[in-house]
């Protein structure tokens, strides 16, 4: 009411230039302040992500010496010669591979593990914190039990499939197992940070559609499908393509598996690794940084 | 009368829990309560997830013969003290603890700021350009973080920052993950009609952002923090390259254990241990907040 009471009357007052300073403002306000909300996050990529970016390509371009530094300008080369590389295509595949295996049983035991924390339970606070425990133990950790786990010769899988008189399986030479043994990893860590986050979505869900559609006599699984996915459509986006992005980036996992052997014929290369191990084990170490991927953490 | 109807009719019943519930709900739950089932899943899932944090500390807790046992030992040693001790003889502890809680923390209240102002603008505030700049966020989650490492420590030290822990903190002061996390919570928790409203009383827009939005978003802004902390707090390669070893944060500082000739791993998992305790710690502190923020954010929606 009083921002009305301030308004000029259009007809006495030229437009704009006489209007209150107030006025004015609001109006700055409501065009402007979208622009200020989401500024700093444009700040601080253009600082920390677009210049790193722009510089990466940059180099990529030239031929690279370690000692004598930056040679002559070879254009797309650098990359002609990745994209020849057998190696490349190879652990592109592997990266593909380890995704599927790894996504899409994520998302549905997310969503699964989230639906069941979801109901009214008893200690909610335990059994929802639990799930993110996977997160903060040490790779350290992680990386002997499931190297112990996935062993060949006296791995805990193969030991009790041996029991029942299957063949051991040969998780590190052979491509699928790899796979499967990385994506389990993966799976591992990540599927109850991701089941966290759904629940976050789910429980903003009012309850009282659910004890409606209850008493309507909707079963458990009905109920689910009619009116929790829905509900968390644009949380469902967001994970299926964070976890896509993730998966597509996997790092950590496959060099703990097998840390000994990052790239080269490993199975389990995929292209930030296989690109750094070559670069680091073959001679050409110096002749440029790696175009792709530039990681050289290796 | 109708009651007895539905009760032997079976599920359509949304009866309290009591003690005569029949052996087939008790065990499968009856739609809103859960049953045994349950939590035997839910057991199942916590021992999963349980595991080797626990063998952390049993194996924290002995030798490094522990390790070659053909069954892995299930109870702690005696030799968690004397570990503790060889971690404090061999990493600055304490600076390491101070800085990982000091940069962590400084991260959390940034980006979950940050995020939930940008995240609400794109979800609920027209404006040119919100789509595509949406997508451009959601574009620069797509670099992987080695992409750039190189050239953003060379920024870094023409500023002259390398070695302070403002280096660690600067990259991450707002994330897209953060940005997009909330853009997707708030764009349907928040009915339209609520804002427009609040600005027809007259609130300006930062005002209408702290009394409609913020309510609307704490669940989600738990959640972010509580991820927020758990990723700055286990960040590992970015602060192994910008900060030098007599001012690490406390996972660079484990690192130290493990750069021996020959690694005794009961201390590397005593040190890890003693690094998650923190952690578990905000948990705890967290768990209850989700849980009061989540029934907030219940009754409004």
């Amino acid at each position: 009411m009083t921002v009305t009471d301030k308004r000029p009357v259009p007809a006495a007052a030229p437009p704009k230039t006489k209007s209150p300073f107030k006025y004015r403002l609001s109006g700055w306000d409501l065009k402007y302040s979208p622009y200020l909300y989401i500024s700093p996050f444009f700040l601080l990529f253009a600082l920390v992500g677009l210049f790193p970016l722009v510089y990466t390509f940059f180099v990529s371009m030239y031929d690279w010496h370690l000692l004598k530094g930056q040679g002559e300008f070879v254009g797309l080369n650098n990359f002609t010669e990745v994209l020849q590389d057998r190696f490349f295509w190879n652990s592109l595949g592997n990266t593909m591979s380890i995704f599927l295996l790894s996504a899409i049983p994520q998302l549905i035991a997310a969503l699964f593990i989230a639906a069941v924390l979801d109901q009214n339970l008893r200690a909610k606070t335990f059994w929802r914190m639990s799930v993110l425990l996977p997160y903060i133990v040490t790779p350290v950790a992680v990386a002997m039990i499931f190297t112990n786990m996935f062993g060949e010769d006296q791995g805990l899988i193969n030991n009790l499939l041996g029991n029942f008189g299957i063949d051991p399986i040969m998780w590190r030479t052979d491509t699928l197992p790899s796979h499967i043994a990385i994506a389990t990893m993966v799976n591992w860590r990540w599927t109850g940070y991701n089941a966290l986050i759904l629940l976050a979505a789910m429980q903003a869900v009012p309850r009282d559609i659910y004890e409606s559609a209850a008493i309507d006599g909707a079963g458990a699984f009905r109920r689910f499908f009619s009116i929790t996915l829905p509900s968390i459509r644009p949380t469902m986006i967001f994970v299926i393509i964070t976890s896509t992005i993730g998966g597509l980036q996997i790092f950590a996992e496959p060099r703990l598996f097998d840390p000994t052997d990052a790239g080269g014929a490993s199975a389990s290369s995929r292209p930030p690794c296989s690109i750094c191990g070559r670069w680091a084990s073959s001679g050409r170490t110096s002749a440029r940084p790696p175009p792709l991927p530039g990681c050289c953490s290796c | 009368m109708s009651l007895l109807e539905k009760k032997t009719a079976g599920r359509s019943t949304s009866s309290p829990a009591r003690p005569g519930r029949p052996l087939r709900q008790r065990i499968f739950g009856n739609g809103l309560k859960p049953g045994y089932l349950t939590y035997g899943l839910l057991l199942a899932f916590f021992l999963g997830s349980a595991y080797p944090l626990w063998w952390s500390v049993v194996v924290g807790s002995r030798t490094n013969e522990a390790l070659g046992l053909e069954w892995p030992p299930l109870l702690p040693g005696g030799n968690f003290w004397t570990n503790v001790g060889e971690v404090f003889a061999t990493i600055p502890f304490w600076t390491a603890l101070w800085n990982s809680i000091l940069i962590s923390t400084i991260i959390t209240v940034s980006v979950v700021t940050f995020s939930t102002l940008a995240g609400y603008a794109f979800a609920k505030l027209k404006f040119r350009g919100n789509a595509a700049l949406m997508v451009a966020v959601v574009a620069t989650m797509a670099i992987p973080t080695q992409l750039g490492i190189i050239p953003l420590f060379m920024v870094m030290r023409t500023f002259g920052w390398t070695g302070e822990i403002g280096a660690v903190i600067i990259p991450s002061l707002v994330t897209a993950f953060g940005v997009f996390f909330m853009r997707q919570y708030l764009v349907d928790v928040i009915p339209d009609e609520l804002i427009e409203s609040a600005r027809m009383d007259g609130a300006n827009m930062i005002r209408t952002f702290w009394h409609v939005a913020l309510p609307a978003a704490k669940p989600a802004m738990a959640i972010l923090s509580l991820f927020t902390f758990m990723m700055a707090w286990t960040d590992f390669l970015w602060p192994l390259l910008v900060l030098d070893a007599g001012n690490p944060t406390l996972q660079t500082a484990l690192s130290q254990l493990s750069s021996a000739r020959y690694v005794d791993y009961s201390v590397v998992l005593t040190g890890a241990i003693l690094a998650t305790i923190p952690l578990l710690v905000l948990f705890v502190l967290a768990g209850k907040q989700l849980i009061s923020g989540i029934m907030q954010g219940a009754v409004k929606g």
